[in-house]
């Protein structure tokens, strides 16, 4: 797949670990992210957010990112929106989007973008963000504007990608626009949609407004939909509302879902592929059974103990993690995760960074119990 | 509500023999709605309604619901943050008193403030930025008469030590430690005082899951240390499991369930219990859970629906439902439901599908509910 071929991991056949699995499973992918590095560059010192993080996203697919707090997960989809704000920069890498005219109409011909490569600001970009690559943030309450209704804000963002889609075609009326609200309201299951467009954020419960906000991120079809904890600010049986929601829209739509949590349990309900990330860099890599039944990298194992009701004795001490995720300016050398691992390798771990190297047939792992290969810095 | 003497006698847990370090008799608590210029009250929020439950010296009693259900405001009432509408909070003192905390005035209460403390959800919020870690934690101890610098120094340096932080830290601000670390800084606070009961309002969701266990672990065992009972406030069943003795089930200001952890997870009787519970997201990817989301939207308390407040969205809803009220009631041996159905429904916990792709349809509301 010569689009998405890159020199940075150059002993994996297929230059690197998502492509060999997209091209037998679901063709070429939508989204290549190809050693993507982000650095904030601060008084105090810079901080590596992301640091050589690579995957694939095809259609139809959800790609779970999950980590712990400043393991980079956010960063990297606010990298791909081109929304890192100063200090913080896109270093290096690359960020493929393979553009076509339907979410399921990639053909193998089709142009690849590299969006790193988009002035962040620039017309290219700003037609992307918004219409091909949406956002679903996680604080719905602060999304939304307070003084608009959240119809209004909605329709502002078909009109808008309207006017770019179609510069010398017919203008939306505001009408249409309003009628397409409307449906989307009822599309993403929001009861009375017609008097709904016209309510505030603050008027809706929290369910809804999420809805609401999910209903924005859909209002262009986009193919590609990053949710960044979607769920986490909201109760469970709504949240069992919202995942229900994303399932159906992928289903019928084949949109391609980068979904970022920290909860592990939502993972195991939404996920086809997994990335663990822990200080900006991937740990491990592979399909969600693989992650959760075959868990190769320390530090997903560690994960996995640690929630209550995988452990059987109630009231007994829970399996930790020692220690506590390092500050970012106190950055471990060699692989991030060595002070705080139980099978570290004196010697070895904290001297060299270890390489994302394939641990199965669909994962791969970056730890040096299973290879020697180490990461170009 | 008819059943309040039996329940007020049933709801105490096991061990009832000494008497129970609290007792919460038919709490409620009111919230005007007023409108308009001259502020007319229209109306009321009910945000506790009419809840009862024992606290046993010892256990670990989880509340648990979903936002607006008034788990927080029921511990805020405890604590006396706020004051109750009416009900009754008898309290047993280190004294062996029973107190009535309900009507006090802030200043009777001084004295029994040291016995009932609180641990803060977001450990970011929850310390004073300005005021370094001795400061913090030995407020409480200066509020309650400790005036010698020195023995709060001794003090303070041994919570730390009993939270597992090294004492060394004591003059560090609260900036410099991770969300953990806050947290037992939090809790190293709430435990200056040798409190009795500890409230607990959501004290590990803010943080992550490496950590979560790690603080998890920490309450269990001062637990066990020094005698402390739990109000454990959260919405995070998994961890409830976990660390409770009792689990008291809130909606819409009403207590719908209160059982045993054990007997409430294996047999929910409540069918919002158990629709709580299919909720949460399982774990393994083998286990997909189909539609498992309850229709509609939790139910306002300033105007709740006739009958049970949760027959708009209960799958196994009959007519009785849309107007009796139900009571908390013994379904069995310290199990007690609000619910006309709790005996004849089989609820299930986890909602298992093969193939979620392959789901032909919505399933008869019935199907799985009732033998």
């Amino acid at each position: 797949m010569p689009p998405t071929r890159t020199a940075i991991d150059p002993g994996t056949p297929g230059g690197g670990p998502a492509p060999a699995r997209s091209m037998t499973e679901a063709g070429p992918p939508l989204l290549s992210v190809r050693d993507l590095r982000v650095a904030f560059f601060m008084d105090e010192g810079v901080v590596r957010a992301v640091d050589g993080v690579s995957f694939d996203v095809a259609s139809g697919e959800v790609v779970g990112i999950v980590g712990e707090s400043g393991c980079g997960k956010t960063v990297t989809t606010r990298a791909i929106l081109q929304l890192v704000e100063p200090p913080g920069r896109i270093v290096s890498g690359q960020i493929l989007l393979r553009r076509g005219a339907t979410a399921d109409g990639n053909g193998p011909g089709a142009p690849v973008l590299d969006l790193a490569a988009l002035p962040p600001r620039g017309p290219a970009m700003r037609a992307i963000r918004g219409a091909e690559i949406a956002l679903i943030p996680q604080e719905p309450m602060a999304a939304f504007s307070p003084v608009h209704t959240v119809g209004d804000q909605i329709m502002e963002a078909i009109l808008l990608h309207w006017r770019q889609w179609r510069p010398d075609g017919p203008p939306l009326r505001r009408r249409d626009a309003r009628q397409i609200t409307v449906e989307l309201f009822r599309d993403v299951g929001i009861a009375m949609p017609e008097q709904r467009v016209d309510a505030y954020s603050w008027q809706l419960s929290g369910g809804l407004r999420q809805r609401a906000m999910i209903a924005m991120a859909l209002s262009c079809k986009p193919r590609l939909l990053i949710a960044d904890e979607p769920t986490t600010a909201i109760d469970v049986t709504t949240q069992a509302q919202v995942l229900n929601l994303l399932r159906d829209l992928r289903r019928r739509h084949r949109t391609a879902i980068i979904f970022i949590t920290h909860d592990l349990g939502v993972i195991a309900q939404i996920a086809d592929r997994v990335l663990v990330m822990y200080l900006g860099r991937v740990m491990e890599q592979g399909r969600v059974d693989d992650i959760f039944h075959a868990p190769k990298h320390p530090y997903t194992r560690a994960l996995l103990r640690s929630i209550p009701m995988r452990h059987a004795g109630r009231r007994d001490p829970l399996p930790v993690i020692a220690g506590s995720i390092p500050h970012p300016f106190n950055r471990p050398t060699g692989c991030p995760f060595h002070p705080r691992c139980p099978d570290v390798r004196r010697g070895v771990c904290e001297r060299r960074v270890p390489r994302l190297d394939p641990v199965g047939p669909a994962q791969w792992a970056s730890c040096f119990l299973y290879g020697d290969g180490e990461a170009t810095a | 509500m008819t059943g309040a003497p039996a329940v007020a006698a049933a709801v105490a847990g096991p061990g009832a023999a000494a008497g129970p370090l609290l007792e919460v008799r038919r709490l409620r608590k009111l919230f005007p709605i007023q409108k308009g210029f001259r502020r007319r009250v229209v109306g009321h929020v009910r945000a506790v309604d009419d809840v009862s439950f024992d606290i046993q010296a010892g256990e670990t009693l989880a509340l648990v619901g979903e936002s607006g259900c008034g788990k927080t405001t029921t511990a805020r009432c405890i604590l006396r943050a706020i004051t109750p509408s009416s009900g009754e909070m008898l309290f047993r003192t280190r004294e062996g008193r029973v107190v009535d905390l309900a009507p006090l005035s802030r200043k009777a209460l001084a004295p029994l403030r040291p016995q009932i403390q609180m641990i803060f959800q977001d450990p970011f919020g929850s310390l004073n930025p300005r005021m370094t870690v001795f400061d913090n934690v030995g407020e409480p101890l200066l509020v309650n008469g400790v005036r010698d610098r020195r023995v709060r120094m001794e003090r303070v340096a041994e919570l730390l030590r009993v939270v597992g932080l090294r004492p060394e830290y004591l003059h560090r601000f609260p900036h410099a430690f991770s969300g953990g670390q806050r947290q037992r800084i939090g809790i190293a606070r709430a435990l200056a005082t040798e409190p009795r009961l500890v409230v607990a309002d959501e004290p590990v969701s803010a943080l992550d899951v490496s950590v979560q266990a790690q603080v998890l672990n920490l309450l269990l065992e001062l637990q066990q240390r020094l005698h402390l009972t739990y109000l454990f406030v959260a919405h995070d069943l998994t961890v409830v499991r976990h660390i409770s003795d009792r689990v008291a089930v809130m909606y819409v200001g009403q207590l719908v369930e209160l059982a045993p952890t054990s007997a409430i997870f294996e047999r929910p009787r409540h069918p919002y219990t158990a629709a709580l519970m299919r909720a949460v997201p399982v774990p393994d990817p083998r286990i997909r859970s189909g539609d498992v989301a309850l229709p509609g939207e939790i139910a306002s308390p300033a105007s709740p629906p006739p009958g049970c407040y949760f027959h708009p969205r209960c799958p196994h809803a009959i007519a009785a439902c849309r107007t009796d009220p139900p009571a908390l009631r013994a379904i069995a041996p310290g199990h007690y439901a609000r619910c006309h159905r709790a005996d004849e429904l089989a609820l299930e916990t986890v909602a298992v599908e093969a193939d979620v792709e392959d789901r032909p349809g919505p399933s008869p509301p019935d199907a799985a509910g009732v033998r």
